[in-house]
């Protein structure tokens, strides 16, 4: 059993990253309150958010959490109460100005960040290809390169051969790269992504999600998204953030994520269920990433202590491109009996969480 | 009454009907159209708002509205001068005609621009385009099939007020039908005029629905089917005329 926790060391890594230590999207102290009539709704309560050059960085949370202010907000879709974003090196709330308007400088800002939308937003009435044009006329290309770059941009997307078809005869999925194409128009550096998969089947979102890591990787592209769903970050990001009520709860890479003991997100990511079958045992989530992944821990701690182990629950996953396995096991006794077979587990470089141990821990930090 | 006799009033009546209708149904979609998309611009929340403007404007459109015509007729007797030189004939009945379906336009455009979603607005803002390329792009093309529609009912309403222009000299159809038919005890040239209308209207709704449905065939964008249009269409065209007469 526990063989099966051992993922094959040949397992392909993901290919070459394309993430840099800059910072291409910068939020700080990001806060905006919506009036309307008398009321003050806080969306956004003093976000920082950090998104480096080249990673997919995913916002989570319910709907409401504050996500869609937040994204609406690095473009300036939505003026922000207070705070700052700064994009690629630019202070984009400097150049807003104070009227409602968007002016030239943020105009030409903003057409070079692409926008993906959950609901497509193509327009009905311009094939295609025109609907991929659009950006570059508003940027004032000339028909040839327009058109040029269009088809580029469709190929790349792999809808070649819709050029000439109208949204309404395409199917979500294929909107959604129609979308996808339209975004990329500008050349941007960053890519915003507004729910895209969430109008999608389980198998479309897969295949948009494949697109956008693949762009990601192809063309060293940021993608910033927000989403409800915890697969859309398990399997593009590379780092994530949890929203609730307009903060941010915790934030990171998700290799950070998963080696933070306690943390929501990971937990939420990966998942592994099992009840404690009495009150004189103790449980523990192990958690394998790395090298300790090879190591045959169970069957070693089993020997080493002649103690009997079951295991409650396991699951294996890839999570961000890293292959990671979880296992949820019992051991005979209470905490205080198992000190020593515990610390056996974290020598061998394995995270272990004492499952309903927190509360203990934090009250005995308090003395 | 001859078929010899008729025809030449009728044959007159038509191209007088014809004039004022045309001249005035392009007066009302040219002022009409930018006065709508800015009523819905100026709106709260819309992209050049502007409370001030929006009410302003809305009075404007609202009283022209509620005026019946045959009144708006008299009280712009003085502009009409101005404008034309003369306040008889078919030329002058164009001046009220055309101010007449400015409001009626602009109202019908701004419920046509309205439906447009706004999440294409926001899209093209995202390319970082203007209010001038959003309204070029993406409010007037979207909203075309029902702009399109919106013209149908206005130029049959306006078919409908110019039978008043007789008033004024104007002359058409309507004038022919009261004139002949009403004064001088002509059914028979009345119901011919009646039947004349009948045709005319049925063939402009039928035009206007076939062009509004071809571009929705293309664009297939949801909404109200070119069937519930026609009735909505109808609805509103008769109401003001009954509300005129």
């Amino acid at each position: 059993m526990p063989n099966r926790m051992h993922p094959c060391p040949g397992t392909p890594t993901p290919a070459h990253s394309t993430v840099t230590e800059t910072h291409v999207i910068t939020t700080s102290g990001l806060t905006k309150v919506y009036r309307s009539r008398g009321r003050e709704v806080t969306a956004l309560d003093g976000v920082d958010l950090h998104v480096r050059e080249g990673e997919v960085y995913g916002v989570i949370g319910q709907s409401g959490a504050g996500k869609s202010s937040l994204i609406r907000c690095v473009n300036l879709l939505e003026r922000p109460t207070a705070g700052t974003v700064t994009v690629a090196g630019q202070d984009l709330t400097a150049l807003a100005g104070r009227g409602p308007r968007a002016g030239r400088e943020l105009r030409r800002a903003r057409s070079h960040i692409g926008m993906v939308f959950q609901h497509f937003n193509l327009l009905s009435t311009r094939t295609v290809q025109d609907n991929v044009e659009l950006p570059l006329e508003i940027l004032g290309r000339s028909g040839k390169d327009r058109s040029r770059k269009a088809l580029e941009l469709l190929d790349l997307v792999g809808l070649a051969d819709k050029a000439k078809s109208y949204p309404a005869q395409l199917s979500g999925g294929q909107k959604q790269r129609v979308g996808i194409a339209r975004a990329l128009a500008g050349d941007p550096k960053v890519l915003l992504s507004d729910e895209a998969t969430s109008a999608l089947d389980p198998e479309t979102t897969r295949s948009i999600l494949q697109l956008l890591r693949d762009l990601n990787r192809q063309l060293g592209l940021t993608v910033l998204l927000i989403t409800h769903e915890m697969d859309v970050v398990k399997s593009v990001c590379d780092s994530a953030a949890l929203m609730e009520r307009g903060r941010i709860v915790e934030s990171g890479t998700v290799t950070e994520l998963l080696a933070t003991p306690g943390s929501e997100l990971a937990a939420a990511l990966f998942p592994v269920s099992g009840e404690r079958t009495g009150d004189d045992r103790t449980v523990l989530d192990i958690t394998f990433h790395g090298e300790a992944a090879t190591q045959p821990v169970v069957s070693q701690l089993s020997r080493t202590y002649n103690i009997d182990i079951s295991i409650l629950g396991a699951a294996i996953d890839t999570v961000g491109g890293l292959q990671i396995g979880r296992m949820r096991i019992e051991l005979p006794g209470r905490y205080e009996d198992n000190v020593v077979p515990i610390g056996f587990l974290r020598e061998r470089g394995l995270q272990i969480d004492v499952v309903g141990q927190e509360a203990l821990l934090v009250k005995e930090g308090a003395k | 009454m001859t078929w010899s006799e008729m025809q030449p009033l009728l044959s007159q009546a038509c191209s007088e009907t014809f004039q004022m209708v045309l001249w005035s149904t392009l007066i009302a979609v040219a002022a009409g159209l930018p006065l709508g998309i800015l009523l819905v611009l100026t709106d709260r929340g819309g992209l050049l708002q502007n409370v001030v403007a929006n009410k302003v404007i809305g009075q404007v459109v609202n009283v022209g509205r509620s005026m019946p015509f045959i009144i708006l007729m008299v009280a712009l007797m003085t502009f009409t001068r101005w404008v034309t030189g003369t306040t008889i004939g078919t030329t002058a009945a164009i001046v009220p005609l055309a101010i007449g379906g400015i409001p009626f336009f602009a109202r019908l455009v701004e419920t046509a621009v309205r439906e447009v979603d706004g999440g294409l607005v926001e899209a093209v803002q995202s390319m970082g385009g203007n209010t001038w390329t959003i309204v070029r792009k993406v409010l007037v093309p979207e909203a075309l099939p029902s702009l399109i529609a919106s013209t149908t009912t206005t130029v049959i309403a306006l078919i409908g007020y110019s039978a008043m222009a007789g008033t004024v000299g104007g002359g058409g159809l309507g004038d022919l039908a009261v004139r002949y038919g009403y004064q001088r005890f002509e059914t028979e040239l009345m119901w011919i005029t009646v039947g004349i209308l009948a045709v005319v209207i049925s063939l402009i709704q039928f035009a206007g629905d076939f062009a509004a449905r071809s571009l929705h065939g293309r664009g297939g964008r949801s909404g109200p089917g070119p069937r519930l249009r026609l009735l909505k269409a109808k609805e509103t065209g008769a109401a003001d005329v009954g509300k005129v007469a």
